[in-house]
């Protein structure tokens, strides 16, 4: 264990743990753009350095490890006017169009110029003009909102181990891009939207989200429909509608990670085809009916079979798709007032 | 599932989720996991890329992981059996089984070897098609490495040998002593949802929840006196048994909720004929599928962001799921639809809530004996979980099997049912794809727009013969029904093998499969059937939606 004080206070911490590590331990925030504790370090942001007592220049906390006896301060004087600059060096070359940004409100930048005073940039001069890749219903890209912190580019080759994505060029004209510049599309990406999830700006954005300001929503922590991993995420909800998916760092299985099914498939509960009203079948055809006449109708169609041939006449399946209640509640069902043990589902496997 | 509960006594993944990562060696068979379950599968890739470890992948296709791997056995479909004992004959010969795991932890080595003596290497080549070389460094590597785990999906149980595909596999993991230890075992990943969950619930003829046989008389006791009624012990029907007794005139009424065998179960025309056979049928679900069109009453059910309950995943993990908004209309619950028509037959069912149901679970089903809405609010928890102070189950069969001794049994290979022939030379094997889910995503529009329509995947061999190239439509038919399709041409799969998914409904696979079953789970044999195809002429497909 190590012994050490950041902002006058002492802090014991296990060796090897980083100063942005051991701050966060005492409730210190650092501010970071590129860290993110899933992934590898990689200090190219600067967003979190720090003032090490006896170092000559700035340290940048999410690389740096402890030392016994470290004295860090973390918002002195010359830490903050080099933050401020590094804003000031991003903002130069990022869209000032906050107040129609996606991001608005969930957005690291502007959280840190709010931060840090930082409303505009000093310096002048030539400008990235990318186009936008709006080529798919899921992912917006606007590569000129991209700081370059790199974690959509790590996310996507070291968790979701695809691939799509990565740096090209140097210098200025560094950018995160696709193979031949292609907009996103299946052949090159999963859609996972992981790379959403950790951008920090509004490079990449959840369509689903657009019309939806953050501090609209309430979040519903649930378990996926889809296969048998059974991910949890965070449903959306805004004026008793589900907008989108989040992921949370909660889940105990899938952590922040999701496919595309579980992220982006809201739309499912909106489809126009939902079935709304009971229906009975007359003259071959379908009319909407009440609860009443509907159950009412299954209750005396099964009495009269289970009086005439017996009830294991009747069968049910039940639903790999539904809860563990309802399937236990089919089953019982079956077993109480149908009288049979014929029910069955789908996955005999 | 039945499989697993010959060799071992109980049937579920064995290992966790979270342990995937830390195995050395995957061994992965007829298992599409990054489309399929694509957070696993991103696990077993990132155990490969940034861990090191090693994948062993068999599958016909090849898959994403079969990339990732360091040996890909391409295997014939349907197969298994002959390579897996073909394996196990190179680890007892070479001296790579653990003999001391064998002689303690498992009983039927003899009748093991008595069978698999008879698959040396050279014939278990014969019939799978995978060289000898390979099955020798898969042999080696898997069983020289502590950490190996096995896992696989329907490649493995859809077939007519589902279950000894099964048996053969927890043959392979208890020979080598794979067993009991983290990141090894043998690990089904389940398809659905909620199947694990299904099964524990006892929606399954023959059991109650937690696998309590309706046969056992204190089983019976218990739930008769639990339930206030006298329980029926005739042998339930399982869903082919039950689709028979439809089409025969036996069975007069069905109660399908949320499911939709006309897409999902083998030879679709026989499912049509089977439910328009039934004198009434009610559907239960979100929309009306191709099975509720055959429905005489359609009851508009709430779905899963709608309604509080649970689901147990693949690693036996019971987990929260919370109603976020009101159902749409009229519809209701699952849940609450079934306490209203129980009442209405005179059984009367009243719970205030989902939480109150799993009470009842709880008090019945040892294996859930500890689990209550208030313990699993943040982390769910993982049967066997049989008390309240119980911190559930990571990983199965340390030290013992719940059925004492591991079964060895000596499996013997049987080709599937229906093979490839002159008059329908190539077999068809299907599987699911990544942007979608059964046949339910296909109501999302954003994931539609993704992957608009079926595509099946044919060798370029095969597309040069009958003159067809990407994108083009053809017709493939097999004995029981013919349907067209678009198509993509790639070496992923061998000559004389496509490949179809079961999501479409304008190209529905299940019109060609076979209903031959596994004659224990009774699992249809999705895998492999025969079919011919030919460039389609006819009216072509509509355009993608």
């Amino acid at each position: 264990m190590v012994d050490l004080t950041i902002d006058g206070k002492a802090v014991n911490v296990p060796a090897g743990t980083t100063i942005l590590e051991a701050a966060q331990n005492i409730g210190i925030d650092i501010p970071n753009l590129c860290y993110d504790k899933d992934l590898t370090v990689f200090g190219g942001c600067r967003m979190c350095v720090v003032e090490v007592e006896g170092a000559r220049n700035l340290q940048t906390a999410c690389s740096t490890p402890v030392n016994p006896g470290m004295v860090v301060w973390t918002e002195s004087e010359r830490v903050v006017k080099a933050r401020r600059m590094i804003l000031e060096l991003l903002l130069a070359n990022h869209p000032s169009e906050c107040i129609i940004c996606e991001k608005t409100g969930d957005c690291r930048l502007q959280d840190y110029c709010y931060r840090y005073g930082v409303k505009e940039s000093p310096y002048t001069g030539e400008r990235r003009e990318v186009e936008i890749d709006r080529g798919n219903h899921l992912i917006e890209r606007d590569p000129n909102k991209c700081i370059l912190c790199g974690k959509c580019v790590q996310v996507c080759h070291d968790i979701q181990v695809t691939g799509t994505i990565d740096f090209v060029d140097r210098g200025f004209y560094t950018r995160v891009t696709t193979p031949y510049d292609l907009p996103l599309n299946t052949d090159i990406c999963r859609f996972c939207g992981q790379c959403v999830g950790v951008c920090p700006t509004g490079a990449l954005i959840n369509k689903q989200f657009k019309g939806t300001r953050p501090w609209e929503v309430s979040k519903v922590r649930t378990t996926c429909p889809f296969c048998g991993v059974g991910c949890n995420f965070d449903l959306n909800v805004k004026e008793e509608r589900v907008i989108g998916v989040t992921a949370t760092p909660e889940a105990p299985v899938n952590g922040r990670s999701l496919c595309v099914k579980g992220r982006f498939h809201k739309d499912l509960l909106y489809s126009p085809e939902r079935i709304t009203t009971p229906l009975i079948k007359r003259d071959g055809e379908f009319v909407e009916a009440s609860w009443e006449e509907a159950l009412e109708e299954v209750a005396s169609r099964f009495k009269v079979i289970i009086d005439r041939d017996g009830s294991d006449a009747i069968a049910a399946l039940s639903s790999a798709r539904c809860t563990n209640e309802e399937n236990f509640l089919m089953q019982k069902f079956m077993r109480t007032a149908v009288g049979t043990n014929n029910v069955d589902h789908c996955a005999r496997t | 599932m039945a499989g697993l509960a010959t060799s071992f006594g109980s049937g579920a993944m064995t290992n966790s989720i979270g342990e995937i990562e830390f195995n050395e060696v995957l061994f992965i068979i007829g298992s599409n996991a990054t489309e399929a379950h694509p957070i696993i599968g991103n696990k077993m890739k990132r155990a490969a890329t940034v861990r090191g470890a090693k994948l062993i992948v068999v599958d016909p296709r090849e898959t994403e992981l079969a990339e990732h791997s360091t040996i890909w056995m391409r295997l014939t479909p349907g197969t298994d059996i002959a390579l897996i004992n073909g394996l196990i004959h190179i680890i007892i010969t070479e001296g790579w089984a653990d003999h001391a795991y064998i002689e303690e932890r498992c009983e039927g080595y003899d009748d093991l070897w008595a069978v698999v003596k008879d698959y040396p290497p050279e014939r278990a080549s014969k019939i799978s098609g995978v060289p000898v070389e390979q099955m020798y460094a898969a042999a080696e590597l898997y069983a020289k490495t502590e950490k190996a785990g096995i896992f696989y999906t329907l490649g493995i149980t859809e077939h007519t040998t589902g279950t000894a595909n099964v048996m053969s596999l927890a043959n392979l993991a208890m020979v080598t002593g794979h067993m009991g230890v983290e990141s090894a075992g043998v690990n089904p990943l389940r398809g659905q949802n909620n199947v694990q969950g299904a099964c524990d619930m006892g929606a399954l003829p023959n059991v109650f929840s937690g696998y309590q046989a309706v046969a056992n008389p204190d089983s019976l006791k218990k739930f008769e006196e639990a339930w206030g009624r006298k329980l029926s012990t005739a042998k339930g029907l399982t869903i082919p048994d039950m689709l028979e007794g439809a089409a025969s005139g036996k069975v007069k009424a069905m109660y399908i909720m949320g499911e939709d065998p006309v897409l999902t179960d083998p030879d679709a025309n026989h499912v049509r004929k089977a439910l328009a056979n039934l004198e009434f049928l009610v559907a239960q679900d979100l929309f009306l599928s191709e099975s509720a069109l055959y429905a005489d009453v359609f009851l508009p059910a709430a779905c899963y962001a709608e309604k509080d309950g649970t689901f147990t995943n693949t690693e036996r993990r019971v987990q929260r799921v919370r109603r976020a908004v009101p159902p749409p209309g009229g519809a209701r619950a699952d849940w609450e639809i079934l306490c209203d028509l129980s009442g209405r037959m005179g059984y009367e069912m009243h719970y205030d809530s989902p939480a109150e149901i799993m009470e009842e679970i709880r008090r019945l089903t040892p294996s859930y004996g500890g689990i209550t809405y208030e313990r699993i609010e943040k982390v769910g928890l993982q049967w066997p979980c049989p008390t309240l102070d119980h911190p559930g189950t990571r990983y199965l069969h340390k030290g013992t099997f719940p059925r004492g001794k591991g079964l060895l049994q000596g499996i013997e290979y049987k080709p599937a049912e229906e093979l490839p022939d002159e008059e329908y030379p190539i077999l068809l094997t299907t599987g699911r794809k990544l942007i979608h889910y059964n046949v339910m995503t296909r109501y999302s529009d954003s994931l539609l727009t993704l992957d608009p329509y079926e595509r099946a995947e044919i060798n370029p061999v095969d597309a040069e013969k009958i003159g067809v190239g990407d994108d083009d439509q053809i017709r493939v038919t097999s004995r029981r029904g013919s349907v067209v399709t678009r198509i993509r041409v790639t070496d992923k799969v061998s000559p004389g093998v496509i490949f179809m998914t079961f999501h479409y409904k304008e190209s529905p696979a299940n019109e060609l499969t076979h209903a031959a079953f596994d004659p224990i789970a009774k699992t249809g044999e999705y895998k492999v059937c025969a079919v011919k195809i030919e460039k389609h002429t006819g009216e072509p497909l509509p355009a993608a939606n």
